[in-house]
Parts: C-alpha cells; sequence; structure tokens
C-alpha cells in the first residue's frame, strides 16, 4: 500500500503515474510525505512552463521543514492541482490521489529510467534506518 | 506510544506521535502532555542561598516572597551574555530549586559551582538526575491532571501563575512553555511512566518537541540557542523586563549591561505572503536582520517568525524576509502571537 505498485518512482521521492492521454500525474510519495511531518503550504509549477527532468519545479513546506519537488521527467507543465494551496494536509491524508502537477512528456524514454515500486521501496527502507 | 524519536542535546525525545498539528491542536484546545525530563533540576541548599541568587541570576528572587513562588530568569556571563534561561523556585529560606535547558545543564553547573565557590562555598549544589518533568499543558489540563492525581486537587487548585506546591516527593507548578495553562510536574523518575499512563487515560494527549516549537514560538517563548546564547544580551533577546537594571542590586553581567547600549531588538514577524519562515533567514528593513526562530503557527494558519532586528522599527512596519531565494512581505508584531487559545495579532492582510 505504501508504495503501489501501479506506479514509477524517483529517487527524490516522486511517484509518476502515466495516464492514457500520453500526460502523466506527478505527486510525493507516502514514505516523503511521513519524513516530513504536516504539510502547511505547497507550491506547484505554472501550466506551460517547460521543465528538465531533475529541475526544482516546486516547493513542499512542512511544520518541520522545506522540501524541493523536482521534476521526474523532461516536458511541458499542462496542470497543478490548485486544490493544495487550501488543503495541504490532503498529502498527509492520501499522498497517492493528491497529486501535485501534469507534465507531458517531452522524451518518453526518460521514463524506462524511472524506478519501480520494488527499487523505490528499497530506498525508502535504507532511508528509514 | 508510536513516537518518531529525534535526538536532542544527546536525549532521545519525541519529534511526534503521528500528527503535529494535532499535537499542538490538543494543547490549544485541550490538554496534551510533554515529557520534558530532559530539562534538568539543580537544588541549591544552605544559609544564604537567596543572597546568592541575588547576584547569580538577572532577574531578582526578592520578588520570591512566599515558599513555593517562582520566576523566570537569566543567567548572564561577566560580558552579560545569556549563559542559559530557567525558572526558579523558591522553596524555603535554605532552599531554591532551578530548572534548567537540556543542552546547557553541565554547564550551567560548572558556572554556578564556580560562583559558589566565590561567593557563597558552604551552599550545596545538587543536579537531581533522580527527578523527572511531565508538562501538561492546556485549557483542561489542570481539570485532568486532578482526575489522573486526585490527592493534589486540593493543594494545587489556589496555585497563580507561577506557583509551585509540594506533596511528598512530587512538586506540581503551575507553569510552562506554551501560553497555555497547566502544571509542570517533577517527580521521582520511576513514578513518571505512571503518571504518564494515567494521565493518558484520562485524555491528556501525549505530544512530543515539534508541536511544544511551534507552540512556544506562537507564545512567543524564546528558545535558548536559537533565539539567545551567550554572544547576545537579554536587552536584545526580548528578554528586558526580566532584567532589573535600575535597583542597586549588583548581579553577573550587570555592569556589562550597563556598558552597551541595546541597538537591536527581538520581535516578531507575520508574513504576508505564502511560505514558511525558518531560523537564519535574512530580514530586509532598515539597518537589516534575521529571523532568530520561524515556522507555522497552527492556531493562525499562516507562518510566524522571532527575529532580531534594529531598534527603530516598530509594530505595525513592514519588512521583508528571504524565504528560499524570494523576499516575502511580513509585518513587524509585538509577541506573543498566541495567548490561552486566543490570536493576539490581527491577520487580516
Amino acid at each position: 500500500m505504501t508504495t503501489p505498485d501501479n506506479l514509477k518512482y524517483t529517487k527524490s521521492h516522486e511517484w509518476v503515474k502515466q495516464e492514457a492521454d500520453g500526460t502523466v500525474t506527478v505527486g510525493i510519495t507516502f514514505h516523503a510525505q511521513s519524513q516530513l511531518g504536516d504539510v502547511v503550504f505547497v507550491e506547484t509549477p505554472a501550466a506551460g512552463r517547460r521543465v528538465k527532468q531533475g529541475e526544482q519545479c516546486g516547493v513542499i513546506e512542512s511544520v518541520k521543514a522545506a522540501a524541493d519537488i523536482y521534476a521526474p521527467l523532461s516536458g511541458e507543465i499542462v496542470a497543478a492541482n490548485a486544490e493544495l494551496a487550501d488543503a495541504p494536509e490532503k498529502i498527509n491524508r492520501a499522498p497517492y490521489s493528491a497529486w501535485m502537477f501534469r507534465i507531458k512528456p517531452g522524451n518518453p524514454a526518460e521514463l524506462a529510467g524511472l524506478l519501480d515500486a520494488a527499487a523505490y521501496q528499497k530506498i525508502a527502507d535504507a532511508e528509514k534506518q | 506510544m508510536g513516537a518518531r524519536m529525534v535526538d536532542f542535546s544527546g536525549w532521545d525525545m519525541p519529534l511526534h506521535y503521528g500528527s503535529q498539528l494535532e499535537e499542538h491542536h490538543s494543547v490549544r484546545r485541550d490538554a496534551g502532555m510533554f515529557d520534558v525530563s530532559h530539562m534538568r533540576v539543580i537544588d541549591l541548599r544552605g544559609a544564604g542561598v537567596r543572597g546568592f541568587l541575588r547576584r547569580l541570576l538577572a532577574n531578582d528572587v526578592a520578588k520570591l516572597g512566599r515558599p513555593g513562588r517562582a520566576l523566570y530568569s537569566c543567567m548572564l556571563n561577566d560580558s552579560g551574555g545569556v549563559l542559559d534561561d530557567l525558572i526558579v523556585y523558591f522553596l524555603s529560606e535554605d532552599w531554591f530549586r532551578l530548572v534548567v535547558n537540556a543542552g546547557t545543564a553541565d554547564k550551567d553547573m560548572a558556572w554556578i559551582g564556580v560562583q559558589r565557590d566565590r561567593f557563597a562555598p558552604r551552599l550545596v549544589l545538587e543536579l537531581r538526575r533522580d527527578l523527572a518533568i511531565i508538562a501538561v499543558q492546556g485549557p483542561q489540563a489542570r481539570e485532568k491532571t486532578w482526575r489522573a492525581l486526585p490527592q493534589t486537587r486540593s493543594m494545587s487548585e489556589p496555585l497563580g501563575y507561577f506557583q509551585a506546591v509540594q506533596e511528598a516527593d512530587m512538586m506540581l507548578a503551575r507553569t510552562g512553555y506554551t501560553g497555555e495553562d497547566g502544571f509542570e510536574i517533577m517527580l521521582p523518575a520511576e513514578h513518571a511512566e505512571n503518571l504518564w499512563l494515567a494521565l493518558h487515560r484520562h485524555g491528556v494527549a501525549p505530544a512530543g518537541l515539534g508541536a511544544r516549537d511551534t507552540l512556544r514560538l506562537e507564545a512567543g517563548l524564546n528558545l535558548y540557542g536559537q533565539d539567545m546564547d551567550e554572544t547576545v544580551s537579554p536587552l536584545e533577546s526580548g528578554l528586558a523586563w526580566t532584567v532589573a537594571l535600575a535597583e542597586p542590586r549588583d548581579f553577573i553581567g550587570k555592569a556589562a549591561l550597563l556598558r552597551k547600549a541595546a541597538t537591536r531588538q527581538l520581535t516578531g514577524l507575520v508574513l504576508l505572503d505564502k511560505g514558511v519562515m525558518r531560523s537564519h533567514q535574512n530580514v530586509r528593513c532598515a539597518g537589516g536582520g534575521v529571523i532568530t526562530s520561524g515556522g507555522f503557527a497552527p492556531t493562525l494558519n499562516r507562518s510566524i517568525a522571532l527575529a532580531r532586528i534594529p531598534k527603530g522599527i516598530a509594530a505595525g512596519d513592514t519588512a521583508e524576509v528571504e524565504v528560499r531565494d524570494k523576499w516575502l512581505r511580513a509585518k513587524v508584531v509585538k509577541p506573543p502571537f498566541v495567548h490561552h487559545g486566543k490570536a493576539l495579532i490581527s491577520v487580516e492582510c
């Protein structure tokens, strides 16, 4: 449950979901929100912005710390989740439905380089030690 | 109890027990408890202890007229820097008790020992490693404590703020670090677990260091090592009210404070833009400044901070804070931000 099999992941704790229309939806993992603690402020990238893989494109502030959010893939931001501005706690309550933004990938080959659930779980487990 | 643990001054401490925000709200609205046994109790005994403390501490223990009265004070070094902040309890004419910070306790013991040898060599100084401290805080804290400890109700119900009472080997003090009513209970460490469980059974929510920090920040209470330390004067740390400079009494650090006028002040900021202020961020205002403690205030649902800025800047003025490469707008306000569950600052921005 804490690392769904149908998603891809990054080492920087984003999850990536491939949508039927060819875009990908991005959020942060259960492990990431658990490490951050209560989320109190979310800054998402503007639609239309072009990002490179690994580029910082958002911020999550929790009661404890601020964390950068990175684009898991290169492409164009096509949507951001406006609900999070008024309800940042959704990231803690349901990290896999509280998405942050959608990207139209510019280089689909990058998808193959993302982590699968088992590989990500290993990274998360190692960090918990 | 499912706590996430962190290291704090060498102690394994609970950061939170699930949700720091919920713990914060429990204390503001009902009752929460903190295991603060990392704070150290130092007992000073012997004839002349009051006179010694009038020299050792920047606040004046002459204000403590009756046994059980307590006082917040800084302990300064010779150059007027803050060695520690503490609460001193007057228990009897030959017995005073200090409660000091965890990270400074060893340094405090050494310093007090040196001053004792100098001014009052017959006083006995004891670090009470045998005592634990549980803080029960919130509007329902006293009522729930009395339900857990029925035998303490009659003696602790009359206590005013900053007053304490002893019953057998337990001390109840109506003090705290949250801006709420409640008790700090000192008791033998071997009884602490039972008290914790009894309080929990009576509906007191366990709360961690995370909530303790947001609560004290909303209450405008300084954290030692962040908002003041050995290098800054209490007069530049929002603590002038604890230092009696006009009276004839001499105390350690007084001469240095008189020599050097304060040019900065520790005051509050409320962020007008979206984001969260954190300690060490730069403040842009006439003369410049720095955030000493910043964070998210759950009661106000926005970010607040304590900041050290030049003296001329007044409440109501605006400043800018460098939050992650952006300059965000903030309003200068006089702390506290929250007291007894109520917002004290206007947050229409």
